[in-house]
């Protein structure tokens, strides 16, 4: 059974060693008055360090991880994560640089290797995407989305446009109505058609003057490429309304697809899934928003430069600027990550990236669809969506066919998302998976298709050999229990 | 090709099994004027290169600089086994544990981390973490304005001046008014406080010890906001709170702040950690993932994402805040980091800064020109009042390297000759009188 | 079995009548298709709703769902024992799983909802 740390506390132990004063320090009398200072001291636990090691370790055993596990979940883009990145993320002269340092006077030459890092990988992403500039602010790629809706609201409210709606395909993630919902806007959502794309009829009739931007995520949520994409643009373009690209998916397109050629004007790409950053068990990620230039006067300041004389600079009088949306320039340590990522695939190897995750997501597609619905029969992009309903109709719906996943050391797909698809399996196998390691995934998908088959009561018991079992999330939600 | 598995062969046969001819055709849909033919960036590199080429960029920043700058962003120690633990790859290359069975390790991680915040703050509950500190305090007047009805907030200008902007850029296109209650490098001013806290007022916002350095407690302000039905928001400096009374002794209503000092290095301005802790009525309204303790079949405890009916893969457009990826591995970097320092250390180490920055003050205020700011205590940073424009007196001191402090001139009008100075325990008995010694030459 | 003295809306609601007054509730399709109840916000007395409004939202596990006011009116009450016990909903959703009682409904309304027959109808067509 788990400890929580707190219950391996003993009364004395310590780890900390931490510098002492020396005597002169320690002489000079403190000037808080005693009623600045807590009652009693924090109730931290009292571990040596390798206790506190051991339980750490003993934690690190009960996760699974990409370096460690199959892990295809959709719209995540769970790719490889490259150790050089670590390394680079590592060096002192980034790690230990103080973000206030540019904001003293010729403060920005103290930083120019910082300030290189930034600009060059705002170059990259612009080309990478055809937008004319980014900014690297944004913390997540929710983040990335409010920052690209406030961006929209400065434009229109800089040509006295009243705008107040935002058009959201249904099928869209929930960060996107979210996302608009807080910068102020009314969400309209348009459903999915039949062939899987957006319902062009319900979109055009919901479009007015009175819609601020459109938002879609290419390939959608069900992997599918937004065939009328230039339909969709020009009517948005018709109204003046602003057409905002959802990166998630962005690793089906790299290097393949210009997007502001499709008709966007504002994009937010996640570094923690396109650009290969590490996912953190939930973060940090980098979610940089790059726009077209009649967008650059509202960018959030401050702005990397570059100047005639190959110098770096921060440049912050911007009076249309929409000010700060991060505290500095960003996520620093997950863009470096980036741009060492970028530096390392080149021209090349990012359209490798592309194909290898298309050629991966059809590759199970297709011999998938026999033994599992595929509700929308038509050739995917780097994810698949497949249907559990066949195996529902049994009493085994998606969550049991994770949990069996689970059962096999694979990490599950995403389930029931998109909600337009019943008992949804969303797999994502991204680039770096080999075919040898997608033929054992298909073969275990296989037999979990059997066993939901011939014997539907199993599934009830998985996974059993994980250090919890199925956990009762209904007592989680009715308890209340948050802390130790 | 770097990272692809799949060989030619490979892909030959793939291609086969799903087909088509050539790859081209599985991007078809791809309209023929947004095809790229080719990039227009370099070949991609060997890892030697790369390497190189970061390590050389590296040097050319001044990270050696001797550290008095603070600002709410602090030199502290980070021990080692931080980074070797918080480095494995079950806990970095993990996803959102969305599949509790397969993450009790990173669920039992952020659950600890959340009674961590609530130990050192004195709060109920805590979020599994924000972006940073100014998001966070965003987070806080949201679920203010939420849970009273109420649009206007009043704001201490002692609070974090990027904060303060960051406030300012994410409500431009809401109904919410922010007033200013004009604080110098003092305490709070209760009478304007009082003054301007109404029946309309959703909350006040705090910080501690706030951007001059000065220490507080809000006891009686949060009680006069709790008579008109407002909440109280306190933004706080977690290792301060090895020593200081806590936000939550003092009757804070949500408590928020920069959890960079627990662990995380500066990093150029991030990834950062924003913590959250509120009252237990609150948790419904609180933004951010929680996780929450329950059984599994066999009576086992086991840990889950819990409460997720608030956020926005559930609510969408009516979700209490759009945040999905948030901070996670800063938040296990900080708990490692508390659970190092352990009970004894964390009021250690908030000795070991408070003491230095009192010998710090003695050692400056003995150069000729500069007085320390004595309007109220401080604990590890305070203002100097020098007899010439702060600004020059930093560059000169950069060029003697060190970073020596912060010129409020910058965000505070009338202030040009203050700087402010920050002290942790890395800074040596040394260090300090070699700054002093610094000081005293260029003036 | 679905009650016959009651009214239905397409959104899975119930109302009960008494002259102008009404009670709310949500019906046994709707609670099973949410799942386990975990929580209920209810409204304030005295809030004003039109039809078509959302008066309260149930939470389940994995979902979060407006109640949606079948008539427009004014809240009178609300069903308190739901804060300690929601799963009343599941367990009773015609009875003690009620949500609200409105007051000076708006009886015009009635024409755009569904008797019990109408309603199981619906149920099997969808």
């Amino acid at each position: 059974m788990s400890q929580l740390i707190f219950e391996k506390s003993v009364p004395g132990r310590r780890a900390a060693n931490l510098p002492r004063l020396t005597p002169a320090e320690r002489d000079v009398k403190l000037r808080i008055p005693k009623k600045y200072f807590r009652a009693t001291e924090a109730p931290l636990p009292e571990l040596s360090e390798l206790e506190v090691v051991r339980h750490f370790l003993s934690l690190s055993h009960k996760n699974f991880c990409v370096d460690g596990n199959f892990y295809p979940l959709g719209s995540c883009t769970m790719k490889y994560n490259a150790k050089v990145c670590e390394r680079v993320a590592a060096l002192d002269g980034f790690s230990a640089l103080h973000p206030l340092l540019p904001q003293l006077r010729g403060g920005g030459m103290l930083t120019q290797g910082a300030l290189q890092v930034l600009h060059e990988t705002e170059r990259m992403l612009c080309e990478i995407v055809g937008m004319d500039a980014f900014s690297l602010q944004p913390l997540a790629g929710a983040h990335g989305e409010l920052t690209g809706m406030m961006l929209i609201a400065a434009y229109h409210r800089d040509r006295g446009h009243r705008k107040t709606k935002v058009i959201i395909p249904e099928a869209a993630h929930g960060t996107n109505p979210s996302s608009a919902a807080i910068a102020g806007y009314t969400v309209i959502n348009i459903p999915t058609g039949a062939d899987g794309g957006l319902d062009m009829a319900a979109y055009e009739a919901a479009m007015d003057d009175g819609v601020a931007a459109v938002m879609l995520t290419c390939p959608n949520t069900l992997g599918l490429f937004e065939a009328k994409i230039r339909r969709i643009a020009d009517i948005a373009h018709d109204h003046d309304a602003l057409l905002y690209y959802d990166g998630a998916n962005l690793n089906a397109l790299l290097g393949r697809c210009r997007l502001g050629d499709l008709g966007f004007d504002v994009v937010h790409v996640n570094l923690h899934k396109t650009f290969g950053t590490p996912h953190g068990s939930g973060g940090p990620g980098a979610g940089p928003v790059g726009v077209k230039a009649t967008l650059i006067p509202y960018l959030p300041t401050s702005v990397v430069i570059k100047r005639d004389d190959g110098t770096y600079a921060l440049e912050y009088d911007r009076p249309k600027s929409i000010g700060y949306v991060a505290p500095f320039y960003g996520n620093f340590g997950v863009i470096l990550r980036a741009y060492a990522y970028l530096l390392l695939l080149g021209r090349t190897g990012l359209r490798r990236v592309s194909e290898n995750a298309v050629i991966n997501a059809n590759y199970v597609q297709t011999r998938l669809k026999a033994y599992y619905d595929l509700p929308y029969d038509r050739r995917c992009m780097h994810e698949c969506v497949l249907s559990a309903s066949r195996q529902a109709v049994r009493g085994v719906g998606a969550a049991d066919i994770a949990k069996a996943l689970i059962e096999h050391g694979i990490h599950p797909p995403t389930i029931y998302f998109p909600l337009v698809v019943k008992e949804a399996l969303m797999i994502e196998p991204t680039e770096t998976e080999s075919r040898q390691q997608l033929d054992r995934f298909i073969e275990v998908m296989i037999e979990i298709a059997e066993l939901a088959e011939k014997h539907p009561e199993q599934f009830q018991n998985l996974p059993r050999t994980t250090p919890v079992s199925r956990l009762d999330e209904v007592k989680a939600v009715r308890d209340t229990r948050f802390t130790a | 090709m770097p990272f692809v598995a799949n060989t030619d062969a490979d892909r030959a046969q793939m291609l086969k099994v799903i087909g088509v001819q050539n790859v081209d055709e599985l991007f078809d849909d791809i309209p023929p004027e947004a095809r790229i033919q080719s990039l227009n960036l370099p070949e991609g590199l060997s890892e030697a290169e790369v390497y190189d080429h970061l390590h050389r960029l590296s040097h050319r920043n001044a990270h050696n600089l001797i550290c008095f700058l603070g600002g709410g962003f602090y030199d502290h120690f980070i021990p080692a086994c931080v980074d070797e633990l918080a480095g494995r790859a079950e806990f970095y290359t993990a996803y959102t544990p969305y599949q509790p069975e397969a993450s009790q390790g990173s669920l039992q991680a952020i659950f600890e981390y959340q009674s961590a915040i609530c130990r050192i703050t004195e709060m109920e509950v805590a979020n599994a973490s924000l972006y940073d500190g100014g998001t966070a305090l965003y987070e806080a007047a949201m679920m203010a304005l939420r849970i009273t009805g109420r649009r206007k907030i009043l704001l201490d200008s002692g609070v974090n001046p990027i904060y303060r902007n960051m406030l300012y850029c994410y409500t431009t296109n809401l109904a919410v008014a922010f007033e200013e209650i004009d604080t110098r490098h003092g305490q709070s001013d209760r009478s304007q406080i009082a003054a301007r806290l109404d029946d309309a007022t959703a909350a006040v916002i705090l910080q501690n010890p706030n951007f001059f350095g000065a220490v507080d407690d809000f006891t009686d302000i949060i009680a006069m906001a709790h008579e008109r039905g407002c909440l109280a928001i306190v933004s706080v400096y977690p290792i301060s709170l090895g020593l200081l009374k806590t936000p939550g002794s003092m009757g804070a209503d949500i408590v928020t702040g920069e959890g960079q000092s627990l662990g995380l290095p500066l990093s150029f301005g991030g990834p950062y950690l924003g913590f959250m802790a509120t009252r237990r009525e609150y948790v419904r309204k609180m933004p951010g993932r929680l996780v929450g303790l329950t059984v599994d079949a066999q009576g086992r405890r086991g840990f889950v994402l819990t409460l997720q009916a608030r956020e926005q893969h559930i609510r969408r457009e009516k979700a209490v805040s759009n945040i999905c990826s948030n901070e996670a591995l800063c938040a296990l970097r900080a708990l490692i980091y508390l659970a190092w320092l352990g009970r004894q250390g964390f009021r250690e180490v908030a000795s070991i800064c408070a003491q230095k920055a009192e010998y710090a003050k003695t050692r400056l205020s003995a150069v000729p020109g500069v007085t320390v700011l004595k309007t109220a205590p401080t604990f590890n940073e305070f203002t100097l009042e020098l007899p010439c424009s702060a600004v020059d007196v930093v560059s000169r001191l950069i060029d003697k390297g060190f970073a020596p402090g912060f010129p409020l001139g910058r965000y505070y009008r009338g202030m040009d000759n203050y700087l402010l100075v920050a002290v942790t325990e890395k800074r040596t008995r040394e260090e300090i009188g070699l700054f002093a010694e610094a000081l005293a030459g260029v003036l | 079995m679905i009650p016959a003295d009651r009214y239905y809306t397409k959104d899975h609601e119930w109302v009960k009548l008494d002259g102008t007054a009404a009670i709310v509730g949500i019906t046994d399709h709707a609670q099973q298709a949410l799942g386990d109840v975990t929580f209920v916000e209810l409204p304030a007395v005295g809030k004003r709703v039109g039809a078509g409004e959302s008066v309260a939202v149930i939470e389940s596990v994995k979902a979060a769902s407006d109640v949606f006011s079948p008539l427009a009116g004014t809240v009178a009450a609300v069903n308190t024992a739901l804060s300690t016990t929601p799963e009343k909903v599941n367990e009773a959703p015609y009875d003690e799983g009620w949500i609200c009682r409105l007051k000076d409904c708006d009886l015009e309304g009635l024409k755009n909802l569904m008797n019990a027959e109408q309603y199981g109808r619906y149920l099997q067509e969808s």
